[in-house]
């Protein structure tokens, strides 16, 4: 099944016709993934065409899920006006929302967490690479891509990979396609300070998920959502999961790079977190190179 | 990004924080005549306050063995002296690093009749992803020492975004340190003027430690913010130009500032192995994996996702200004780039700086094979690593050959 989407969600892109929304929707195609529809305000009733695909342009979100059947939402938008286009998809009930956006102020992203609550729409990033579910074809081709991670380093399998940063996710996961292990969906949920999901709902979901059999959960210093996400694991998660933190090295009160990224009062260390997965079984990577072989010794 | 206590005070006062009278001084002559008004409208004491970007001024020294950058005086005359002692020196505290900073700027402000210290803050709670307004009667302490020896100590009061902080939120807290009369609704004023500011100016963190209970020449109590700390959420300075214009370069690392000039998350550390990296959490990863394997980072360095060539040039510049560097960790993970499109900006970056530390290249992903080459065929020394381990133990191993050599 996967968590979150499969290869038939219905995707669209807000934000289709920027530089970075039509690259990252380039490819989305070209991954083939069903990408049905675009959304910038004012050029609603155009066309979005690469190669053989033909991608109408509307002017609301609500619009274009009504033509096209359009259920989750990559959002490429300029940080100044991304929570706004986060919330045009709240009110126009998309399930999934996919902020690829860096650099959405604090205060605004505390507003749509409130306008999230008691809601059906789930939330993933900002400041986030997305999500794939991988696809049967050659390089995981016909998989569900929503965001800017390389589709090519999945392969279809039972790994769920969990990741507040990008390029660790890919290292992870390219960790585990090179060894023949494939996965059965990746999720970054990005580096802000305050994220739609975390680290905690999306285990949640690979755990009841029949089609996931390990999990790799990645985290870094800042917060305390990957020790939320380990004192759940210790109780009800009965699948293998190994760890790994970033961070133990960065110094204390300097952001590094995330804005969530920061070890401020002595609380978010890498230390603590670490601890924490000790706590819970979760199987803790020595260093980055070692999260997929980790997780195989456990499996 | 964090502002002067001169700064925040600029910000707080017309919100509604009560603070005491000050004048910011740039010379010695200035403390003078900022002491003197303050002594002719009733000031009975006096504090000359170093302004520089970091804590425990008061127990720091200068490097010219002058103590404490926080000084308490009765007279204009002793203001004028403190105020020669600390401008144009260098102040170590236990926040600055060995280096210290610069003073350039001292704040003369009445020094009130301390009764009570309080502390007083407003940040975001992450874990419930809201506002926090949190308070303790242990003010003038580290605060973070407090937290973990005391945590019963530690009040909080999570604000509702959307409805915006309420009276009676100001009031529980108040009660809950111990204010009685019409502390009351004076704390109920500050604390609203505090999450206006935060709210107002899209801070990350405003802190009063501490915040006092003060009697005035005629015995009344009052509350005064003797101190104020504001640090500033840098993704919201887009809308906030007048808090832009705050930024004191010369409170940041030069190096650092020269990487901000490019769009590249650097951040100087004091090791000897420079890594130059694309993503913030892989950038993590590569300084834990050095460590791991025995050596020291001597940067945190986030190239970014579409790096360019120009970027890239940027960045092996600046780590060739950091005298410590004895060789340099590159890794890349070129998802959706060309790797040979990244080793060719690599190539073009170390010819144009002309780097001769030892250089270790681990690429992965996209086209990697073509990249390798393009790396082996450039006629640079350039050692290709495969895994990060592997990367990491060569770097670690070419630093030590070049610390011996040296």
């Amino acid at each position: 099944m996967a968590i979150l989407v499969t290869p038939q969600t219905r995707v669209l892109v807000q934000g289709i016709t920027g530089n970075f929304g039509a690259r990252h929707a380039q490819l989305s195609l070209d991954y083939g993934t069903q990408l049905v529809a675009g959304v910038t305000p004012g050029k609603g009733g155009q066309t979005f065409t690469h190669h053989d695909h033909h991608v109408p342009i509307f002017d609301t979100v609500a619009e274009a899920m009504q033509q096209t059947g359009a259920v989750a939402s990559a959002v490429f938008v300029p940080p100044a006006v991304a929570a706004d286009a986060i919330l045009e998809g709240v009110d126009a009930g998309l399930e999934l929302i996919v902020c690829i956006t860096e650099g959405i102020p604090v205060t605004d992203m505390l507003r749509v967490k409130r306008a999230l609550t008691g809601k059906m729409t789930r939330l993933i990033g900002p400041n986030c690479p997305g999500i794939v579910t991988p696809g049967e074809g050659p390089d995981s081709h016909g998989g569900c891509r929503i965001g800017i991670a390389p589709g090519y380093i999945h392969k279809k399998g039972h790994i769920g990979v969990v990741s507040r940063s990008g390029t660790l996710t890919y290292e992870a996961v390219w960790q585990l396609t090179s060894r023949g292990v494939g996965q059965s969906t990746c999720v970054g949920i990005g580096g802000d300070p305050v994220p739609g999901m975390s680290h905690l709902e999306v285990i949640q979901l690979f755990a009841h998920d029949p089609e996931t059999t390990g999990i790799i959960l990645i985290g870094e210093i800042g917060g305390s959502a990957e020790e939320e996400a380990a004192a759940w694991i210790k109780v009800h998660c009965k699948k293998p999961v190994a760890g790994f933190i970033a961070g133990s090295t960065a110094p204390p009160g300097r952001r590094m790079g995330h804005a969530g990224a920061i070890v401020s009062g002595g609380a978010g260390t890498a230390a603590a977190k670490i601890k924490a997965f000790e706590d819970a079984g979760i199987g803790v990577a020595a260093t980055p190179s070692e999260m997929a072989e980790t997780l195989l010794r456990m499996m | 990004m964090n502002i002067h206590e001169y700064q925040a005070k600029s910000l707080l006062i017309p919100r509604g924080v009560p603070l005491p009278p000050d004048g910011l001084c740039e010379t010695a002559e200035e403390a003078r005549a900022v002491a003197e008004r303050l002594l002719a409208e009733g000031a009975v004491k006096l504090v000359v306050k170093a302004q520089i970007h970091a804590g425990g001024r008061g127990k720091g020294t200068f490097t010219n063995g002058y103590r404490g950058g926080v000084k308490i005086g009765t007279t204009a005359d002793e203001a004028y002296a403190f105020a020669q002692a600390m401008l144009g020196n260098v102040l170590v505290t236990a926040q600055t690093g060995p280096a210290g900073r610069r003073v350039n700027r001292v704040l003369v402000a009445l020094a009130p009749d301390i009764r009570r210290e309080l502390y007083a803050a407003v940040l975001l709670d992450r874990a419930r992803g809201c506002p926090v307004i949190m308070a303790s009667t242990e003010g003038g302490m580290d605060i973070e020492q407090v937290a973990a020896q005391t945590p019963e100590k530690i009040i909080r009061e999570f604000i509702d975004p959307t409805l915006g902080f309420q009276a009676y939120q100001g009031r529980k807290l108040a009660v809950a340190l111990g204010l009685t009369g019409n502390l009351i609704s004076a704390a109920v004023k500050a604390f609203a003027g505090l999450y206006r500011a935060w709210w107002e100016c899209d801070a990350a963190l405003i802190e009063i430690n501490p915040l006092c209970v003060v009697a005035e020449p005629d015995g009344r109590l009052s509350l005064l913010a003797v101190d104020a700390k504001m640090t500033l959420d840098d993704n919201a300075l887009f809308r906030h130009p007048e808090l832009q214009a705050m930024r004191d370069l010369a409170e940041e690392s030069p190096l650092e500032v020269e990487a901000s000039k490019y769009a590249l998350n650097y951040i100087k550390l004091d090791g000897d192995i420079a890594c130059l990296v694309n993503g913030a959490g892989l950038a993590m990863a590569t300084m834990d994996i050095i460590k791991h394997y025995g050596g020291e980072p001597a940067n945190f360095l986030d190239v970014g996702g579409g790096a360019t060539t120009e970027q890239v040039a940027a960045a092996f510049a600046i780590i060739m200004r950091d005298a410590n560097v004895r060789a340099i960790l590159v890794n890349i993970f070129g998802g959706i780039m060309d790797c040979d499109v990244i080793a060719q900006g690599i190539v073009t970056a170390v010819k144009e700086t002309g780097v001769k530390l030892p250089l270790v290249v681990r690429l992965e992903g996209n086209n990697v094979q073509a990249g390798k080459q393009r790396l082996a065929a450039s006629g640079l020394t350039i050692v290709s690593a495969t895994t990060m381990a592997d990367a990491a133990q060569k770097v670690v191993a070419a630093a030590q050959v070049a610390s011996e050599l040296s």
